[in-house]
């Protein structure tokens, strides 16, 4: 489940997703700046029980699909990028593990940071991915209203 | 026969994630899910963005047997709706 050019790595994964080994992915010898950000599953949210874990459900050709999009956005915007690696868990993700993970590499800070931060915001607005919310007896979707956004519009 | 592709809540709204619905159009294959799945499924429904293999589409878009129609819930994001509980493990 999983797409890679060698320069972009988009992923889905039933297994547990390590930040540490897809930031050094990144790591390319013309890049100084390597950016990598986490999204854990935590155990809080608007519902009054403590959450023991999240559970994520896509279509993965339609979330492959809309990743790549997201990271050939990115490299539009900031063409100096170095690797783009963004990978989703899915099924089960236990409280304090990774949902997400994206890693970006540039020449520079800035394009990694400005890069990094816009594929993980575009990631939640383009990517068909739902999401529940499991605690002790019982379970229900997150929030669910926000309509998916095409990334042409972003 | 076209297939249906219900993803997240409208799978489970539906009972079911894949099913071959008859229909010409997205229209004709959404009304007939409708009937086919009941209440709650077409409230989902109401509120989904609907994609022809891997693009939206409008429900006057014509369908063949070779195409997915996925019905897509909108996405979990910042919101002050209560989400509701619709099942729970016992």
């Amino acid at each position: 489940m999983e797409v890679s050019t060698g320069r972009d790595w988009v992923a889905l994964s039933d297994e547990p997703l390590v930040p540490d080994a897809l930031s050094s992915w990144a790591v390319r010898p013309d890049c100084g700046a390597v950016v990598t950000f986490s999204g854990t599953a935590r155990n809080s949210s608007s519902v009054p029980h403590e959450i023991l874990a999240l559970e994520y459900e896509t279509s993965t050709d339609l979330a492959l699909g809309r990743m790549s999009q997201v990271v050939a956005l990115a490299r539009t915007r900031w063409p100096d990028l170095g690797a783009v690696v963004v990978h989703h868990r899915v099924v089960r993700v236990d409280v304090g593990e990774s949902a997400v993970v994206v890693a970006v590499s540039a020449p520079h800070r800035d394009s990694a940071f400005l890069a990094a931060r816009f594929c993980i915001d575009a990631l939640k607005k383009t990517v068909p991915m739902w999401k529940r919310e499991v605690w002790s007896g019982g379970a229900a979707w997150s929030e669910q209203c926000e309509d998916l956004v095409d990334p042409a519009q972003l | 026969m076209t297939q249906l592709i219900l993803l997240g809540p409208a799978r489970e709204a539906a009972g079911t994630g894949r099913d071959e619905v008859p229909g010409e159009t997205v229209g004709e294959i959404l009304d007939a899910a409708a009937e086919r799945y009941g209440t709650e499924f077409a409230r989902v429904l109401a509120r989904s963005q609907v994609w022809v293999n891997s693009e939206p589409a409008s429900r006057d878009s014509r369908v063949g047997p070779q195409d997915e129609v996925s019905v897509l819930p909108p996405v979990s994001g910042g919101c002050a709706e209560e989400p509701s509980v619709r099942s729970s493990i016992a």
